[in-house]
Formats: structure tokens, sequence, C-alpha cells
């Protein structure tokens, strides 16, 4: 009883602050204010800026003038821009492609009941969770052509006579950052689709196997089109975030040798801030946008798709 | 044909003894089924004929033929799992057809399997639905649906309809014996219901622990339990037990503990005659204990107070404290009691089991 008084409050003596969030619609918007001034900050405000940046000739302590599509006229025509471009979409393709075949292969084996099975699924993310640009150093060690311990092992197999440069050739520089980001990657697709392969009833392979499908049968009609909407998710998920990977290309060939492995992010930072030509490293970030917003709406769509069903 | 026999059937998980020397025949077209408390090694038993679990010892064959080391898929074996293990994303149609496709059956011959199946099931209206659109009733029929369009030699039904509400438990427990009549393949059903044993199995294997307790007809285990789980297990509510010393007295053996005193009718006695002095247990079934009239003067009394009445509509059932004990009885619908009235009560005198007290085996 005690309790129930204590809600009641008299007639005479409103509470003004408290009725006001009673309206659903005033609650609705207080509650949103942190996450729209969030947004607001640190995506609208420097997207709006980037955009206002670009169509100026603006530079590291010149305001700059209005030019208008001049620096994109500019980039198109610059063959750094191309090959960065270029680069880019071989660097996602080909990543994911390896990450997403290496990935649910280890989510497979994963999924398998074996001793130490919570050790090994922590142990696979560590790729993951070290710093990115602390575990690249350790590849760019590895990659060194005085030092690299993969030289050393691959002599000492007998496979190679020679010093391979790995970072002093263009073709091998771009291998060697491909390897980087698929190892950095694969423990994401691991776990993301192992966790999707968990949601998947035992059951329904033991039905298939009663009614006759073969392993990789198994895996085709049963393990994969339920897999789907998380290999989606989780492939359009990582080609957002290696289309615009930075880091490891940074640190490992900073864009070279002779400027062969920039990818937009780097080249825009290059010239950006690197060459102070803001505008311009604006453009070549804007540039992205389309490419991006594209693989967004696919995923949006495709997720509502799977609402719906 | 479908013939199965299991011979010293036996299945280790590292330390534990899960399924202890199971031998068992079914013979064709029979429905038999595996009944017990969870973990008894039903289920597990179930999964060494589907080839879903290894068998650790012993041997199981189809038709002569032993089939250990065979895959699931080359068993010509169908099962229905307990909760459907449907494909999601396939339509009824393709979900009752897959089997058939696997196994590269002409377009024509799947069509005509699947739409057989789904007259006899009645499910022909829904063959372009996916399982999510469906109810669990319709879900449990195409379930079924799939085991039947491949016409295997052996069903394996495990716990199926344990997911569906009473009222449909019931329903779908009727067609499964029909379709079983209907269609006379071999069948073997788990499941830790005693109602659904009874009713559907031809033959009834009772398990605990791993360990086979009884094999036999429905009414031979209600009336001939061999030992004292098998008595509480089957039939509902369940068996009243007392443990009771047997003495002798005026040429009559008596029956007794704290509470109860009873005098044996002959036919139990002679089974006890060198048990005189010793402590047994006396099971009753509730059914066979009435309220006690002049009819039955010679038959073994007892007295009880009633602490619950429960009005079931075609029977009463009176829990009862006797001594120590309590016993429950199920009387006629017309007996007019209240709580704590005190009641006297006679068995059936041919109705009575007697278990030995430390073996539990029927005496």
């Amino acid at each position: 009883m005690a309790i129930a008084e204590t809600r009641i409050y008299m007639p005479g003596a409103p509470r003004p602050r408290l009725r006001l969030l009673e309206d659903e619609r005033w609650l609705a918007f207080v509650l949103l204010v942190p996450t729209l001034a969030l947004l607001g900050m640190f995506i609208a405000y420097p997207f709006v800026r980037g955009i206002l940046l670009s169509v100026t000739n603006a530079r590291v302590g010149v305001p700059g003038e209005f030019v208008g599509l001049a620096n994109f006229y500019k980039i198109f025509n610059d063959g750094i821009f191309r090959t960065s471009v270029y680069n880019t979409f071989v660097y996602t393709g080909v990543t994911t492609v390896f990450k997403l075949a290496l990935g649910l292969w280890l989510a497979m084996l994963l999924n398998r009941n074996f001793r130490g099975k919570a050790f090994t699924r922590a142990f696979i993310l560590l790729p993951f969770i070290i710093p990115t640009v602390l575990s690249t150093f350790a590849w760019k060690w590895m990659f060194d052509p005085t030092f690299s311990v993969l030289n050393w092992l691959l002599y000492h197999l007998g496979l190679i006579t020679g010093r391979i440069n790995w970072l002093g050739d263009p073709d091998l520089a771009m291998i060697s950052i491909i390897i980087v980001n698929i190892w950095r990657g694969v423990p994401f697709f691991a776990i993301s689709l192992l966790a999707g392969l968990q949601t998947i009833s035992p059951e329904l392979s033991e039905a298939a196997a009663i009614d006759g499908a073969k392993p990789l049968q198994r895996f085709w009609y049963i393990t994969w089109p339920l897999l789907l909407p998380v290999t989606m998710v989780v492939v359009l998920f990582s080609v957002i975030q290696t289309f615009a990977d930075f880091q490891i290309v940074y640190v490992m060939t900073g864009g070279g040798p002779a400027n062969a492995t920039h990818l937009f992010a780097t080249y825009a930072y290059q010239i950006g801030i690197g060459t102070g030509i803001l505008s311009e490293g604006a453009a070549i970030s804007l540039a992205m946008f389309p490419v991006l917003f594209l693989v967004v709406i696919i995923q949006l769509l495709y997720i509502r798709r799977v609402e719906v069903r | 044909m479908g013939q199965v026999v299991l011979k010293g059937i036996n299945k280790f998980y590292d330390s534990v003894h899960a399924v202890k020397d199971v031998n068992l025949q079914i013979r064709d077209k029979e429905f038999v089924v595996f009944v017990g408390p969870s973990g008894c090694g039903k289920t597990t038993t179930l999964r060494m004929i589907a080839g879903l679990e290894a068998i650790s010892s012993g041997a199981i064959s189809i038709d002569g033929n032993v089939i250990n080391e065979l895959a699931p898929m080359d068993r010509d074996i169908a099962m229905v799992f307990q909760n459907y293990a449907l494909y999601p994303h396939m339509s009824v149609y393709d979900n009752m057809a897959f089997g058939l496709k696997m196994r590269k059956f002409e377009r024509s011959e799947i069509e005509k399997r699947v739409r057989e199946a789904a007259d006899i099931l009645g499910i022909g209206e829904l063959l372009k639905r996916k399982p999510r659109q469906l109810s669990g009733g319709q879900r449990q029929r195409v379930a079924l649906g799939r085991a039947i369009v491949r016409h295997p030699r052996v069903f394996l039904f495990d716990e199926p309809l344990s997911n569906l509400d009473a009222k449909l438990r019931v329903q779908m427990r009727v067609e499964l014996k029909k379709l079983h009549l209907r269609l006379g393949t071999t069948a073997i059903y788990v499941t830790h219901d005693q109602v659904e044993a009874m009713t559907l199995g031809d033959r009834v294997v009772v398990m605990k622990d791993g360990v086979v307790q009884q094999v036999g007809e429905p009414l031979e285990l209600y009336n001939q339990p061999a030992n004292k789980f098998v008595a509480g297990f089957i039939g509902s509510p369940a068996m009243n037990f007392a443990a009771v010393t047997v003495s002798e007295a005026n040429g009559s053996l008596i029956a007794e503990n704290a509470g109860l005193r009873i005098k044996l009718p002959e036919e139990t006695a002679q089974r006890l005659r060198g048990h005189i002095g010793h402590e047994v247990t006396l099971g009753v079934r509730p059914e066979d204990l009435t309220v006690a009239g002049t009819a039955d003067l010679d038959h073994p009394c007892f007295d009880g107070v009633i602490e619950v009445v429960e009005q079931l509509g075609s029977e009463i059932l009176l829990d009862m404290k006797v001594g120590q004990g309590v016993m429950v009885a199920s009387v006629e619908p017309s007996v007019r009691v209240k709580v704590r009235d005190k009641l006297r009560v006679a068995m059936r005198p041919s109705r009575l089991h007697v278990f030995d007290a430390k073996t539990e085996a029927a005496i």
C-alpha cells in the first residue's frame, strides 16, 4: 500500500516538466537528441564540409574560392588517381573473395566439437583485436627486403635463391598488402559466419543426411542458403571497410613504390594533408562516395527483403 | 520388408555408458515404441539405428544385413524429428521432394509420390508454402510426408508429437496409427509419454538408465509389469506403492506397516510364502481401489483420510493419507466424499502387485 500511495500526486500540484515528457512526441525528440548531436558533429558536418572543400581551391592556410568541378576534372585526368581507383577495386575484390572463402572454411571447422573449442575461437580473433597499425608494422618487418622472415623461410625451404623485394616491386607490394588485409579480415568473417552457422539447427543436416545428401550437397542445398543472409551482411560490411581502407597501405608502403599501391584513402590523404591541397584531397575522398552509396543501398534493400520474408 | 534386429547394442560417451546391452527383434510391419524418462537412452538407440550416432559395440541389422558401417542414406530408413527439421528455405513440395531428388528419381515420379503423400496427409493445398507459414500440426504433417515419399523399409520417429498442444497431439496420435495401418511400414517410435506408447505401440520397450526394463504388448506391461519401475511408469495416475512386512497369522499371510494391515488374498499369498518376515513392496493401481461396500467384505481393505479430491468428470481421484504414506484411488463419479473424510477402501484381490524390496523385480 505504501508504495502505491507515493505514486499518486495531488491534483493541485502538477509537475510541468514530467508532464511535457509524458507527451510521446517530446519524449521521442529528447531521446533522439544525443544521437542527432553525435551524428551531426562527426558525420554530417565533416561530410558537408568535405563537399564544400571539394568545389574550392583551398589549401592549408588558404581559404580558397569557388572553382566548380575543376578539382574533379583534374583528378579524373590524373594517372595516379586512376591507378588508385583500379587498385581499390582489385584490393577490395581479391581480399573479399579470400576473406569469405577462408572465413567460411574456418567457421565450419570451428563449428565442430573438439577439445579447446572455446579457447580456439577466442584465439582466432587475435588479428582482428590487435591495433591494425601495430600488426601492420610487424608485417612490414616480415616483408622487409633484408630482414624478411618470409625470405629466410623460403630460402631455407629451397624455394628461392635470391631475396624477394616484397615491398619494392609494384605487383609484389600489392600482393603483400592484400595478404595483410586478408590476414586481418578473416577473423571477422570467421566469427560472424560461425555465429550464423550456430543458428542453423544440426537436425537439418541430419535430416538431409538421411534424405541422401552427401556432405557437399548438404552444404550447398542446406547450409549455404541458410547462411546467405548473414554472409550478405558480412560481405557488404567488409566491402565498405576495405574500400575505404587506409592504415595497412599507409604503414606498409605509403602508397609506393612509385605510387603503385595507392588506394582512394591513402591518395586523398597524400594530396590533401601531405601536399596540403585540401580541396583536391576532398574531391578524391568524395569520388569514393558513389560506390559506397551503391553498396549501402544494396545492403539496405537486401536487409529489408530478409525482414519482410 | 523391414525387420530390425539389435544385438548387444552399447553406447559410450567418454565414461558415460548411455545404452547398455540392448537386444531386440523388431518384426516386419511392427510398430515398436521406446518409452522412458529423459536420459534413459531411447533417443540414442534410435539415432544409432538411423546412423546419426556411432555404435560403440553390438550389431544392428535390417532384413539380415548388418548396417553398423552404412551411412544414414544407405540404410533405407526415414526419420521424423522432434522439431520437424523442415528445410526453412524450401517450399513444402521441395521439402518432401528433397530426398527423392538426392536419390535422382525421375521428375514425374517425384511429383507423383509427393502428390500421393500430400493427399494422404491432407496437405495438398500447402505445397507452395514455406514451413514458417504453417502451423505446428501442418509442419508435423510435412515432416511425415517427407518420410513417406521415400517408401523406406523403416520409419524412425523421435518424439514427433511433443511440440504439439495436448489436443492436437491426441489427434495426430490417431492419424499416425491410421497411417501405420495403411502403409504397413515398420516403425520405431521414441517418446517419454506413456499414453502415446500404450496407444501407438504393437509392442512397447520400456527403458531406464540405458537398460531395457521390459518389452511387451501394452496390456502386458500394464497387467504384468516386470518390475517396480515399469509398474510406476505405465499407467496414469501412477501405481500406489507401500513398503510392507510379510508375516503369518492363523495360516494366512498378513502384509503390514505402520498404518496398513491387510490380509493377503490366497493367490498373492502363494507367491510370498518364501518372503515371510521380509520386507516387500506392495503395488496397487488407483483404478483397482474401490470404496469398500458390503460386497467387498472378504477383500483386503484399509482405512485412509482424504486429503485432496480431484474431480475429473468421468472419475474422481482421491489422494488419501494411509498411515505414513499416500495412496491415490480412482473412484466412481457418483461417490460423495469431501476432504478430511475417513474412508474404508478395498483392493481388487486379483490386482495386487508385489515387488522385491531390494531388486524391485516383480514377485
